[in-house]
């Protein structure tokens, strides 16, 4: 209680200062004229009474000084530390500058990288209770997550017992007819209570109600925000109006809110329910959806897990042809949202803060050196009375007002490196990365920036502390403390490069293998030519093609009118572009092989008679399609080297029959070529047993156009799109980009693209940082040691070995450094392997290779320094003492 | 001018506390007083009673008012408050003990 009382009137007076000293002055010149007056009474002069008082009474700015100390908070020396801190570093501006410019980098890059890591991993989806909401899914043979069929959606959603309930989604495109003509929009097929299930309300109209997914219901729509004001101009009155999609009606019941996304469809345009069942999803084995979850109070996602798990069990006895092996995946939904970011993220906050613990080594060694050339300074304050407590504080003081400077400049740094970043992810891959609108300065990121900001003051104001000996300071007077620094320094200082280069090897390797992780990916082999291939995706629209024949007519007629375009070498049609997944499978059975219902997965693609020539891909046995290879003929399928060898080991397989799993006759084809392996999947994925049907067997409404050009094959494309819409107007088109393109900008890429780019600037930093450290050291020895050096010329030391003399300390240092850096880079490579791509963690070249950059670079950064010494002149050495 | 005996340290919070229980006095006043009671033995320097009265304002154990002397002068009147008289009986209880001891240890046995 007194306490606080206490500290209220010292409060109350800290903001009276002005007037508390006018009335001390006040008091204490009152008392001074009455002494003086009395002395007068006695008999004294009033001159000689004057200066009585003023003995009398004493040292008049020292005791209103000391009152000031009873009520104030120091504030009055700590503005006086801070006065001359300010003047200390106006001083010397390079040194301010670059201790506060290499800590705003630090500071900025590690609470920029935060900022990603929050919006990422720490933020909640903006859903009701996201963490309740599971990500439903079956898993295959081969995937570890795989679609669910629609059937088996049915009985999941009516057998389980763990979600209170149970939501599917799968892709979907229209072609939406605009008064401008036909336009493909994306569209995601959900079941009536999905909204529900995440909890998510439109902004207008309302949601699907139960009972409005079955086949056969009403057609309706709700609109996705960006859509209703693009499209519809944010008509209010747009709620009830009907659209035509792909040539049926369908009225609008909703429109959803502003801030709703859903990353795993980001680009859905428009959502509409199930409805009926599609061509594949009248059988069991067609999986096109994927299920989110909201789990009962008191289920845990593990039980929830179980619970699936037996389902999908009792399904497979159920029915075994479709089923058997398909189990169940239960996952949160953030996982599945954002774990293909978390290790990129996670590597770069390590990356950033191992940058920022550079930045803080390198500051504090620069405090180190200058307190070293201070000395002098220390010493003679320390003579004229200053008290132990009273240096440390001005050398605190200096060192919080580089640490308050230094994150103001790093906020600064971070704000702007948070919007830049996210404008350079580009914008196809930032719609899929919904939590980027998230990124920013807000209460995780300020407190975060707080805690570097303290954890910077405490390494900036503490190093000068430990630094101080005060044993030293008569030393320091008599100015013959050379040798004591010198020791001093290669004690701390020298140790503290050791690690800054440690640092930096760590962040060269991790840069290093980064890098070639990704050059790895860029050329990794996919089996045809990726380059002068440009491509496009077709909508046409069903009702206008509904047989067989009129679709392949139409291909026929793409075929023919883009192949006449000039500069045009070949065309080809495919229901899959390469290098995209592997997806769209297929389960086979070899004829006359033994069978026991196991669902042997391969890619599946249709393709036109000039698609595989158009690729480049390598026939290796048999023969291509023709264009005879059409409905009137039995089927045939070309496959691949990787099936040939799975499935034919040591035999040839032209002339096979392949099957269904119940060798239904009407799915018997036989195998009319081989092929080296195309790259299906992505670029970081497994080459998969691939088979190709002939289109014009199978022909389908949506569909892509590989067209192999003679010259720039991105100034094609415009005429690519002129000509598909001269063939029909009504063909909606998509996608138009370049194969190189297409691989650059996947999302493998351009996350091995963006770490590799980030880490290999931070190594850049954390390089220079470290050499310069080096070469302050080095340098400043060399300074240090000038006299020494001229004394042991003069005693006929040669300048080769004063170079050795020099080169050898430097060497050690790095010698160090580069030791505990490969042995801690070998650590840290281990722990982001999972972003590593055909390279291993101690991957020798990479090793191998920082090694020599650095030691190039120490070697650098210490001839100056050891050039400079060898060149002393004994003489004058000697005789500045 | 004669040497003086300095003053006895910590006492001379003591020695305020105690001459404000006769009535309020300004700081010239209290050093007078002081100087009065003690028969010119005890002099403080003057001024070092300032810093000694912003301790026991802080303390609670004064209050201060400004006030018009007999000669019409604007001073500040320190007065003693309940705390004070408080502190004031637990520091003249410890002084007499330390007096006291010091006093049987210098008594010749």
């Amino acid at each position: 209680m007194q306490r606080i009382l206490q500290f209220v009137r010292k409060v109350a007076w800290a903001f009276g200062r002005r007037r508390f000293r006018a009335e001390l002055n006040e008091e204490m010149a009152f008392h001074r004229e009455q002494a003086a007056k009395d002395l007068i009474a006695g008999g004294m002069t009033p001159e000689a009474a004057r200066y009585a008082a003023m003995r009398q009474f004493g040292n008049a700015t020292r005791l209103r000084e000391k009152s000031h100390e009873v009520v104030g908070f120091r504030m009055e020396t700590v503005v006086q530390d801070l006065r001359f801190a300010l003047r200390q570093l106006r001083r010397n501006p390079g040194f301010a500058a670059t201790a506060v410019v290499i800590l705003a980098l630090g500071m900025g890059v590690s609470v920029a990288i935060f900022g990603f890591v929050d919006a990422a991993l720490l933020q909640p989806l903006p859903y009701a209770q996201p963490n309740r909401l599971m990500d439903v899914a079956e898993t295959g043979t081969m995937f570890r997550r795989s679609d669910l069929s629609r059937d088996d959606y049915d009985d999941w959603k009516r057998l389980n017992h763990s979600f209170s309930s149970l939501a599917a989604y799968g892709g979907s495109g229209f072609l939406l007819l605009t008064p401008s003509g036909a336009v493909p929009v994306p569209a995601t097929r959900v079941s009536d209570g999905f909204f529900r299930t995440l909890g998510v309300k439109p902004m207008l109209g309302r949601d699907f109600m139960p009972g409005e997914d079955p086949p056969g219901q009403a057609k309706i729509a709700m609109l996705s925000y960006g859509t209703w004001l693009k499209r519809y101009g944010g008509r209010r009155d747009i709620v009830g109006q009907a659209i035509n999609l792909n040539e049926d009606t369908y009225t609008i019941v909703g429109v959803l809110p502003r801030d709703f996304s859903f990353a795993l469809r980001a680009n859905a345009e428009f959502w509409v329910p199930l409805l009926d069942k599609n061509g594949c999803e009248v059988r069991r084995t067609c999986h096109n959806l994927y299920g989110i979850g909201r789990l009962r109070d008191g289920v845990t996602p593990g039980a929830a897990l179980q619970e699936m798990k037996a389902i999908a069990a009792q399904l497979a006895v159920e029915y075994p042809v479709s089923n058997q092996g398909q189990g169940a995946s239960v996952m949160p939904l953030s996982e599945q949202i954002v774990g293909k970011v978390r290790p990129i993220l996670l590597t770069l906050l390590g990356g950033a803060g191992l940058l920022l613990l550079i930045a803080c080594v390198n500051v504090a060694s620069l405090l180190l050196v200058r307190s070293e050339s201070r000395k002098r300074e220390v010493a003679v304050r320390g003579a004229l009375g200053a008290t132990p407590m009273r240096l440390i504080r001005q050398f605190m003081t200096e060192g919080l007002l580089l640490a308050a400077a230094g994150c103001a400049g790093g906020v600064v740094c971070a704000v702007w490196l948070m919007t830049l970043l996210t404008r350079l992810v580009p914008k196809e891959m930032a719609a899929s990365l919904t939590f980027l609108s998230g990124v920013g300065m807000n209460a995780h990121t300020a407190v975060f920036a707080g805690v570097i900001a303290l954890l910077a003051a405490a390494v900036l104001s503490l190093t000068p502390i430990l630094r101080l000996s005060f044993l030293e300071i008569h030393e320091g007077m008599s100015d013959g403390g050379r040798g004591s620094a010198g020791r001093f320094w290669s004690r701390i200082g020298a140790n503290l490069v050791a690690v800054e280069l440690a640092v930096a090897v760590v962040l060269l390797v991790g840069a290093g293998l980064l890098g070639k992780s990704f050059y790895r990916l860029l050329h990794v082999e996919n089996g045809f030519d990726t380059s002068h291939l440009a491509t496009v995706q077709v909508a046409a629209p069903d009702k206008r093609y509904p047989k067989t024949g009129q679709k392949v007519a139409l291909y026929r007629e793409i075929t023919h009118r883009l192949s006449s375009l000039p500069g045009v070498q070949s065309v080809g049609i495919t229901s899959d572009l390469p290098v995209q997944c592997n997806c769209d499978t297929d389960w086979i059975r070899i004829v006359g092989k033994p069978f026991h219902g196991e669902h042997n997965e391969v890619d599946e693609r249709d393709v036109s008679p000039g698609y595989l020539p158009t690729l480049g891909a390598k026939l290796v046995r048999g023969r291509l399609f023709t264009e005879d290879d059409d409905a009137s003929k039995t089927e045939k399928i070309v496959i691949n080297e990787a099936l040939a060898q799975k499935y034919f080991p040591g035999e040839d397989p032209i002339g096979q029959m392949v099957g269904n799993g119940n060798l239904d006759p009407k799915a018997m084809r036989e195998i009319i070529g081989v092929i080296g392996n195309v790259r299906e999947g992505g670029l970081d994925e497994e080459l998969w047993p691939s088979e190709y049907q002939a289109i014009y067997q199978g022909p389908d409404t949506f569909f892509s156009v590989a067209v192999r050009t003679v010259q720039d094959e991105k100034s094609v494309l415009p005429v690519v799109v002129r000509t598909l819409h001269e063939v029909d107007p009504n063909l909606g088109t998509m996608n138009e980009s370049t194969m190189t393109e297409q691989i650059e900008s996947s999302q493998t890429a351009l996350l091995h693209r963006f770490s590799s780019w980030l880490v290999g600037g931070f190594a850049a930093m954390a390089l220079v940082l470290g050499v310069v450290g080096l070469y302050g050291v080095i340098a400043y020895s060399v300074s240090q040691r000038t006299r020494e050096i001229g004394v042991r010329m003069a005693l006929g030391a040669q300048r080769s070995s004063v170079y050795k003399m020099v080169l050898t300390q430097a060497g050690r240092l790095t010698a160090v450094g580069l030791g505990a850096g490969l042995i801690c880079s070998v650590g840290a490579s281990l722990l982001m392997r999972k972003l590593l791509f055909g390279v291993a963690a101690w991957d020798a070249p990479t090793l191998i290779g920082v090694a020599a950059v650095l030691s190039f670079f120490a070697l650098l950064a210490s001839y100056i320094p050891a050039r400079r010494a060898a060149r002393v002149n004994p003489t004058e050495a000697l005789r500045a003492e | 001018m004669a040497k003086k005996p300095d003053l006895l340290p910590g006492t001379l919070d003591m020695l305020i506390l105690k001459t404000l229980t006769r009535a309020p006095l300004h700081g010239y006043g209290i050093a007078l007083s002081i100087k009065r009671y003690s028969d010119d033995v005890l002099t403080v320097e003057e001024g070092s009673l300032y810093p000694a009265l912003q301790r026991l304002l802080l303390q609670g154990w004064v209050k201060a008012e400004w006030k018009l002397t007999e000669t019409n002068r604007r001073a500040r009147f320190y007065t003693l408050t309940a705390a004070g008289r408080k502190q004031l009986g637990i520091e003249l209880s410890e002084f007499e003990q330390m007096i006291a001891a010091i006093g049987r240890v210098l008594q010749d046995a």
